[in-house]
């Protein structure tokens, strides 16, 4: 036997295996459209998709599966054409993102806001402080933990952005500061294990399960505020991008059947979301 | 009848392993029917010359020719070693294997295993693990599945080394059918006693070369060198 | 302490209720896992036991890269499974990428070396003991490979067992290249790792109990089959 041969033999018998394997453990895979959405961990741990996906699935009868990522991977997803679309929340990134010609257009949709959360006894006394640049100049003078996520995500982002407005460069900061690489939820389980000052978006932070000592102590400032935004990838990069369906799932998050549903949402009486498409 | 896979043609064949010199040069010919018993101590070079006959090695000088081509010739034949290698099979499992191999029909195989363990005295334990057989029962077992394809040539390294009385006897009779169903057959030992009861012809092999051949009764009886003599006797010849 | 036991409890009521989300994704869990397992054996086990059987040139060399490949990190394999299958790599084409498949092939690629490995050492033993005996039967390659992987099928099942373990208890590479997507590509590894972290480390530890269940039962089923091959027959 040639070592072609051989080799093609191999190819036909592992070939045959798989089909016979993926066919006798039939998939369990839906039958509807489907369409690909990355969004970002804040916006699924609030969750509010889960009141989301299944009137879409009603009304338009198209599975949208979640990729729930750090807005930088979410672009990223975008970008290589992994995904249909973006649900993310980070303006300057989205605009980048845009201008390179990933995307076909950005579209608002609604926003939430961040908080400040930290040990109950608030050694920093950020409580009360008239911004949220001031909450944070304490937390520094105090030296007391900080997590930062570290991970590029939106929120990162968020974050970086505020020490800058405080004129401080958090590259610069001591041990307290503890940028740990993670998503939102695994930063909060981190900081609760530490006592620890963390920024989070409030659906994460009411939504969190392993509080410990830890609590709400400053939230309100303007500047928190979170926008989330949709953008299309573009088809023109990625012919396989389902255009049709994007527009459809845009249309309807921009809707007044989705404004009720995102700002009747609460969580223990909590409004978490604002809605402000414009239509 | 002579099988046409003879004659089995040994031509200046000599086997060394590195610096060690173990066989030859070795001039032979095994045609027609019976049994060439191939005799001498321990280290002469019976195991290396069977398995050069039956291609289990290959010489490092020399030829080995047979009356059909080679690939014909090797289906034909048929070896047991002297410690029995059995499959990690049911008897009957074993017994069926060399028959799968060449894909005779299903209900052959079964029949002709079936035959088989019967005679070996193994037809209660067909499906009982053949690795927990005594060693007298395995090596039955081996020399059955070495004939259950019929072979037209039959090689046998010391079958009978680590058996008792009994078993040898089973084993020489099952010899003595085959060699009268016309199985030609090249066997090593170095038991006299058993040498005189199967032979019909006899190799003499000293330090890797043959020292003497001759027909049967004549080569026990009225042997030519002293040194065969001795070794008939039972002295130790080095 | 408070912790495990909330777990516990979850796991028992996840179980008892028969919760439909929890049995899709051990099922999915199950589906991928066993089909992953079923193509690496196809693969390991007559690669495993042709490098016992032939002799060549690089065959010492293929078996330490063999070996060495057995501990590939999950993580990184992942990773290259997902810049292969993304839209913009070269198999991008094939959409394959966030699907049940993409999580097979990368446990495919993280069991298979394990598989051969252990495969490889077995059957080397038990080649030594037929060596002779196929060669005087004249027996083909495929003939000696179908040989030793039939009488040695007991050791090969717990080549195969460990690859089940691994490939069911992995999370890094079928995080990357599933996603992770509610309904599609989630399974109990990456269920626990999104649970634990909303901080919900009841229902995660819950998760977890399930998992341990279900490769102790697979483990259990096939030792017990084994077990009365061996009584049966043996």
């Amino acid at each position: 036997m040639s070592f072609t041969s051989l080799v093609r033999a191999i190819a036909r018998y592992v070939f045959v295996t798989f089909i016979l394997a993926t066919g006798v453990f039939a998939p369990l895979s839906a039958s509807a459209e489907t369409l690909k959405l990355a969004v970002t961990t804040s916006f699924n741990n609030s969750g509010l998709s889960d009141i989301l996906l299944p009137q879409i699935k009603k009304d338009l009868d198209l599975d949208v599966q979640l990729l729930i990522v750090g807005t930088g991977q979410a672009l990223r997803l975008g970008q290589a054409g992994d995904v249909d679309a973006v649900l993310v929340h980070s303006r300057a990134a989205e605009e980048a993102f845009l201008a390179a010609g990933y995307g076909t257009h950005r579209r608002e949709i609604m926003y939430n806001d961040f908080v400040l959360i930290g040990p109950s006894g608030d050694p920093a006394g950020i409580a009360g402080s008239g911004s949220a640049v001031e909450a944070l100049k304490k937390i520094a003078a105090a030296k007391v933990p900080f997590v930062s996520r570290g991970d590029d995500s939106g929120t990162n982002k968020k974050e970086l952005s505020l020490w800058k407005k405080a004129d401080m460069d958090s590259a610069a900061f001591g041990p307290w500061y503890r940028a740990v690489g993670a998503g939102m939820g695994a930063s909060l389980n981190t900081a609760s294990g530490m006592n620890a000052y963390i920024m989070s978006d409030r659906a994460s932070w009411l939504k969190f399960g392993n509080k410990g000592d830890l609590k709400l102590l400053y939230s309100g400032d303007p500047i928190l505020f979170n926008q989330y935004a949709f953008i299309p990838v573009n088809p023109k990069l990625h012919p396989q991008v389902k255009t049709a369906d994007v527009a459809r799932l845009e249309d309807w998050l921009t809707s007044p059947k989705a404004e009720k549903l995102i700002n009747d949402y609460e969580i223990n009486g909590e409004k978490l979301f604002v809605f402000n498409a414009k239509r | 009848m002579v099988s046409p896979v003879l004659p089995l043609k040994v031509r200046g064949v000599s086997v060394r392993r590195g610096a060690r010199h173990l066989l030859g040069p070795i001039d032979l010919t095994i045609e027609g029917t019976g049994l060439t018993m191939v005799l001498g101590p321990n280290g002469s070079g019976k195991t290396t010359l069977l398995k050069v006959m039956h291609g289990l090695e290959r010489p490092s000088e020399g030829k080995i020719s047979y009356g059909l081509a080679r690939a014909e010739a090797e289906r034909r034949q048929a070896y047991v070693f002297q410690t029995p290698i059995v499959l990690r099979r049911s008897v009957q499992q074993n017994l069926a294997y060399p028959l799968e191999l060449i894909g005779r029909p299903r209900d052959e195989i079964r029949r002709r295993a079936g035959e088989w363990a019967e005679r070996i005295g193994l037809g209660g334990a067909l499906s009982s693990p053949a690795t927990r057989l005594s060693g007298g029962e395995k090596q039955k077992l081996a020399l059955a599945r070495a004939l259950i394809r019929k072979p037209e040539l039959l090689f046998l390294d010391e079958p009978c080394a680590n058996l008792d009385g009994r078993s040898t006897r089973a084993i020489e009779e099952m010899l003595l059918e085959a060699r009268a169903a016309g199985t030609r057959i090249v066997m090593a030992t170095h038991d006299i006693a058993q040498a005189r009861r199967l032979a019909t012809d006899a190799i003499l092999l000293i330090n890797g070369a043959v020292h003497e051949t001759g027909e049967a009764p004549g080569f026990f009886d009225a042997p030519v060198t002293s040194e065969t003599k001795s070794f008939l006797k039972g002295d130790i010849i080095l | 302490m408070s912790d495990i036991f909330d777990g516990l409890a979850a796991a028992f009521w996840l179980l008892v209720t028969l919760e439909p989300n929890l049995v899709e994704i051990s099922l999915r869990s199950l589906q991928v896992s066993l089909t992953a397992l079923a193509v690496a054996c196809a693969i390991a086990l007559p690669l495993g036991t042709w490098l016992a059987v032939q002799r060549f040139r690089y065959r010492r060399v293929t078996i330490a890269t063999l070996n060495a490949l057995m501990g590939l990190p999950p993580v990184v394999v992942g990773l290259i499974v997902y810049i292969l299958f993304s839209r913009s790599g070269p198999f991008g084409v094939l959409g394959l990428l966030f699907t049940p498949t993409a999580m097979i092939i990368a446990q495919v690629v993280i069991i298979t070396p394990l598989i051969a490995s252990i495969t490889h050492q077995a059957m080397r033993d038990l080649w030594a003991e037929y060596h002779d005996l196929l060669i005087s039967l004249k027996t083909t390659k495929v003939q000696r490979v179908r040989t030793l992987i039939w009488d040695g099928r007991r050791t090969l099942l717990t080549a195969a067992l460990a690859g089940f373990g691994r490939a069911i208890g992995e999370v890094g590479a079928i995080m990357i290249v599933g996603g992770n997507i509610d309904h599609a590509t989630r399974v109990l590894t990456t269920a626990i790792a999104l649970e634990t972290g909303k901080g919900d480390f009841a229902l995660a530890l819950g998760l977890g109990f399930v998992l341990i269940a279900l490769a102790l039962m697979v483990s259990l089923i096939t030792h017990w089959l084994s077990q009365t091959e061996r009584e049966g027959r043996w």
